[in-house]
């Protein structure tokens, strides 16, 4: 009798083990994934450039539009 | 020690080892689950702490880019009246007209002049910058005012009439050198010419007519005729 319980207990840790080394390839493309795009928004500061440049250029346009609206008449 | 005590050890003794192998293999398992689950942690922090400040700076860029699109309606509306606007977006984007202006709902229901297909890009731009042309206002719904395969001619109707009809009346434009068939005075005044210049072989310039009491010949001619006539 506590041969067959300890067949049972073998038989499930068997499974643990084949659930706990199926889980790392996932866990590694997880940890993969996660350091790519921490890595891909390196690029993110570079958003504050595009910002002071789309207000740069807004205030050049804003200049221009100023002018033609002076230059010429109105429809 | 009997057989069967024997068997029993040994069989005991494979078991627990099959134990501590599954158990000591499920924990390195673990352990490296453990461990990818740190990097991924790791690298999700970094993902927040980049991002947070994208949401600030995305909003203030659509602001600003919100202000340059109301500028850039109220000015070409203002400009070039709503149905010129529409046709002109519509010339350069195709189907815009649609959509109308953001600031301006009225637009979508706006019907757009064919002012593409009437006029290329450029020449639309300078007419209506710079003549305040009707351009497509003759008609929007009749057929194209030329041919689109060669814009270019309908385009000269936009220029002075100077060279659209009549260009064998302008002078041709000069060869220069000493060699040339036509020798030119030098002129003290730039774009003045002395006299009108004269191909080499040709006749000279035609001679001063001659003239009575300081009226031309030819023209007291004429008035003398016109003067028996009203007799």
């Amino acid at each position: 009798m506590t041969l067959e319980w300890i067949g049972v207990v073998v038989y499930l840790l068997h499974g643990v083990l084949n659930a706990a080394n199926s889980i790392v390839p996932s866990a590694q493309k997880i940890a993969m994934a996660a350091t790519a795009g921490s890595r891909d928004l390196d690029a993110t500061a570079l958003l504050l450039t595009t910002q002071d440049q789309v207000k740069t250029t807004i205030e050049v346009a804003a200049d221009y539009g100023g002018s033609l609206d002076v230059i010429l008449d109105d429809a | 020690m009997p057989a069967a005590g024997v068997v029993m050890i040994i069989a005991v003794l494979l078991i627990v080892l099959a134990v501590v192998y599954y158990l000591v293999s499920t924990i390195v398992a673990l352990q490296r689950i453990t461990k990818n689950l740190d990097d991924a942690i790791t690298g999700v922090v970094g993902i927040i702490e980049k991002s947070a400040p994208v949401d600030d700076v995305v909003t203030s860029i659509n602001t600003n880019l919100d202000a340059g699109v109301s500028l850039l309606e109220g000015l070409l509306v203002k400009k070039a009246g709503m149905e010129d606007a529409v046709g002109l977006v519509d010339g350069l984007y195709p189907g815009a007209a649609g959509d109308g202006f953001r600031d301006f709902p009225e637009s979508k229901e706006t019907k757009a002049p064919r002012i593409s297909e009437v006029y290329t890009k450029g020449t639309l731009t300078l007419a209506r910058l710079g003549r305040e042309a009707p351009i497509a206002a003759a008609s929007p719904n009749g057929p194209a005012l030329r041919n689109p395969t060669y814009g270019s001619l309908a385009a000269r109707g936009l220029y002075p009439e100077v060279r659209q009809t009549r260009p064998e009346a302008m002078p041709r434009s000069p060869v220069i050198g000493t060699d040339s068939p036509v020798q030119y005075e030098p002129s003290e005044s730039p774009g003045v010419r002395k006299r009108m210049p004269v191909a080499a072989g040709v006749a000279g310039p035609p001679e001063p007519e001659a003239t009575e009491g300081g009226v031309v010949k030819s023209g007291l001619a004429f008035l003398r005729r016109l003067k028996n006539d009203d007799r």
